[in-house]
């Protein structure tokens, strides 16, 4: 193994590759492999407890059992079917909500007056659970798709909007002034100043609205949906599929995973201020 | 002192900067239709070319001179006048150093020159990266375009809102304690490098400190102000041999005498400064700006 490996390694440089960058990813892939440890370890122990019949396999079937309901859901279709249901209300919804509250954010945060006038009222909608309005949402919206959608705008608008907020107002005064000195106009500071400043607080608002999106999403389709997850999840578990059932909260799970690393991967970066800088 | 305000003769070029502050002063926020008054009589004229540098105790509004200088804020009464026309306002013809620099963390060192430059607008993206390319070297930094401001020294990212202030080349630069937040060394070897792009600049500057040393060091003329309120307490012309900037200069005998009559001229205001004046808060004559300006400069 070593001496292939060598080999490679002689291979890669002659075209141009350091060692020291392959060693770099060699680091990478140990570090990845800790990381993901406790996990593996999750799954080796909900495979190992309903074998050694520690408990009972019926209730909670092994992770293999679950795995092998999945691709036989995905070989039909269904998973694909329920996966794209909860997405498309999800990613309106996520979409709705980015379009109202950023502008709003925005000017909210800039305008001390408005800032002023507007915090209690925020302050009540945002301790207002999303799942209490369910009901409200169904009665104004009906059952159908339009309700679903709109909760979830309710419960993204909120963490957006609020981290928009705090990112405006927490631009640097000194750097504004700096722009003022430059006599740049009002626009050019908004768009070359406020904006930029605002973009990694905007970017933590971003992923909570997505956690609380997927959270409350499920929730709305157990009530009533006849597609997505959380329908698949309550129907599963009333007909008793239980591995069907673990395979939606397992689906759901990874979805979640999978979405929260692609924003904080998209946030490190720009935080990290690696914006591409706007030349207007 | 009483040519001052006389108005200039007819034919004689006019100051690069004539500046008089009658009167500014601050509402008071705690006591309805009170007021602070921050400066008064005030007048200062700066020729062309001309290394002025104003010292003053802490609080005795000096940053609120620059910001008046600057365009970023209007005496309550008095004028000020750029090569004799009444200006109002920022602009382009001045440049302002902050002592915090002031960068914009988002872009990178020779992003951040640029981004003066697309303030004055007219160039290309390549012309606007070729001046400010050229300006970094001006300033010591080539090799460091790519860098982030927080990927820099204290002194680099001095020298990089340095660089952005000269490339667009104002008339006037105006710098409140540029180095204020630096070591000793970084500080002198600035304060050096400063010296040297002015000689070959020739732009007129205003500069801004509280320490006696580098005012001396650096102005041709050092404006002592008092506090409370702000006025030009007197006007020192320091005549110290600049032309080798490699020559110690701190260690000529002129340098301590006029660092001495500085000092003595300063004595009683810093005291002054210092002494309590009420116990009450509102009566803090410190403007709310320049109270948490001296709070996080401590």
């Amino acid at each position: 193994m070593s001496i292939i490996a060598t080999d490679e390694d002689r291979g890669r440089l002659a075209a141009g590759i350091s060692a020291a960058r392959l060693s770099g990813w060699l680091g990478t892939l140990r570090g990845l492999a800790w990381k993901s440890a406790s996990l593996v370890a999750v799954f080796a122990l909900w495979e190992a407890l309903p074998r050694l019949g520690l408990v009972d396999r019926v209730w909670f079937p092994p992770f293999t059992q679950v795995l092998g309901v999945i691709v036989q859901m995905l070989r039909s279709g269904e998973l694909q079917n329920h996966i794209a249901g909860s997405l498309i209300r999800s990613v309106i919804g996520f979409g709705l909500a980015v379009s109202l509250a950023v502008p709003l954010g925005l000017v909210i945060g800039w305008y001390a007056r408005v800032r002023d006038f507007l915090t209690s009222a925020l302050e009540f909608f945002r301790n207002t659970s999303a799942l209490a309005l369910l009901p409200v949402f169904i009665l104004f919206l009906g059952i159908g798709e339009a309700s679903k959608i709109g909760i979830v705008t309710f419960a993204c608008f909120f963490p957006i909007l609020l981290n928009t907020i705090s990112g405006v107002k927490s631009v640097d005064p000194l750097l504004i002034k700096s722009a003022r000195s430059l006599a740049l106009p009002a626009p050019s500071i908004f768009t070359k100043i406020i904006l930029p400043s605002a973009v990694p607080s905007v970017f933590t608002g971003f992923r909570l609205a997505a956690q609380s999106s997927i959270l409350v999403l499920i929730a709305a389709e157990m009530v009533g949906a006849t597609r997505g997850l959380g329908y698949l999840i309550n129907y599963a578990q009333f007909n008793f599929l239980i591995p069907k059932m673990y395979a939606g909260i397992l689906t759901i799970a990874l979805i979640g995973l999978a979405v929260n690393q692609l924003l904080v991967t998209a946030e490190r970066r720009l935080s990290r201020w690696r914006v591409p800088t706007s030349n207007a | 002192m009483s040519t001052i305000f006389a108005s200039p003769t007819p034919g004689s070029v006019p100051p690069k900067i004539a500046l008089r502050i009658d009167r500014h002063a601050f509402p008071l926020r705690d006591v309805p239709g009170g007021e602070f008054v921050a400066m008064s009589g005030v007048a200062i004229d700066v020729p062309a070319g001309e290394f002025l540098t104003i010292v003053g105790p802490s609080g005795c509004g000096k940053t609120t001179l620059l910001e008046i200088l600057a365009g970023l804020a209007t005496p309550t009464a008095g004028s000020l006048r750029i090569d004799g026309q009444e200006v109002s306002g920022p602009s382009l013809s001045r440049g302002i150093v902050f002592q915090q620099y002031a960068l914009l963390p988002w872009r990178t060192a020779l992003a951040n020159v640029e981004f003066s430059l697309e303030a004055a607008g007219g160039l290309s993206r390549r012309e606007r990266r070729d001046k400010a390319q050229a300006a970094l070297e001006l300033v010591g930094l080539k090799g460091f375009e790519e860098r982030f401001p927080h990927e820099l020294s204290g002194g680099m990212k001095q020298r990089v809102a340095i660089a952005r202030s000269l490339v667009y080349e104002p008339d006037i630069l105006l710098m409140d304690e540029p180095f204020g937040a630096l070591d000793a060394q970084t500080r002198e070897l600035l304060q050096q490098e400063l010296l040297s792009l002015w000689q070959r600049t020739r732009t007129t500057v205003v500069f801004i400190t509280h320490s006696i040393d580098e005012a001396v060091y650096l102005g041709q003329r050092v404006a002592v102000m008092t506090s409370r309120p702000g006025r030009i307490k007197a006007m020192v012309d320091v005549d110290l041999p600049r032309a080798d900037l490699d020559a110690d200069i701190r260690s000529h005998p002129d340098f301590a005498r006029y660092r001495h009559e500085i000092w003595d001229l300063m004595r009683g205001e810093i005291a002054r400064a210092r002494a309590p004046v009420a116990p009450t808060f509102w009566s803090d004559p410190t403007p709310p700006r320049e109270r948490s300006q001296t709070a996080t400069a401590n």
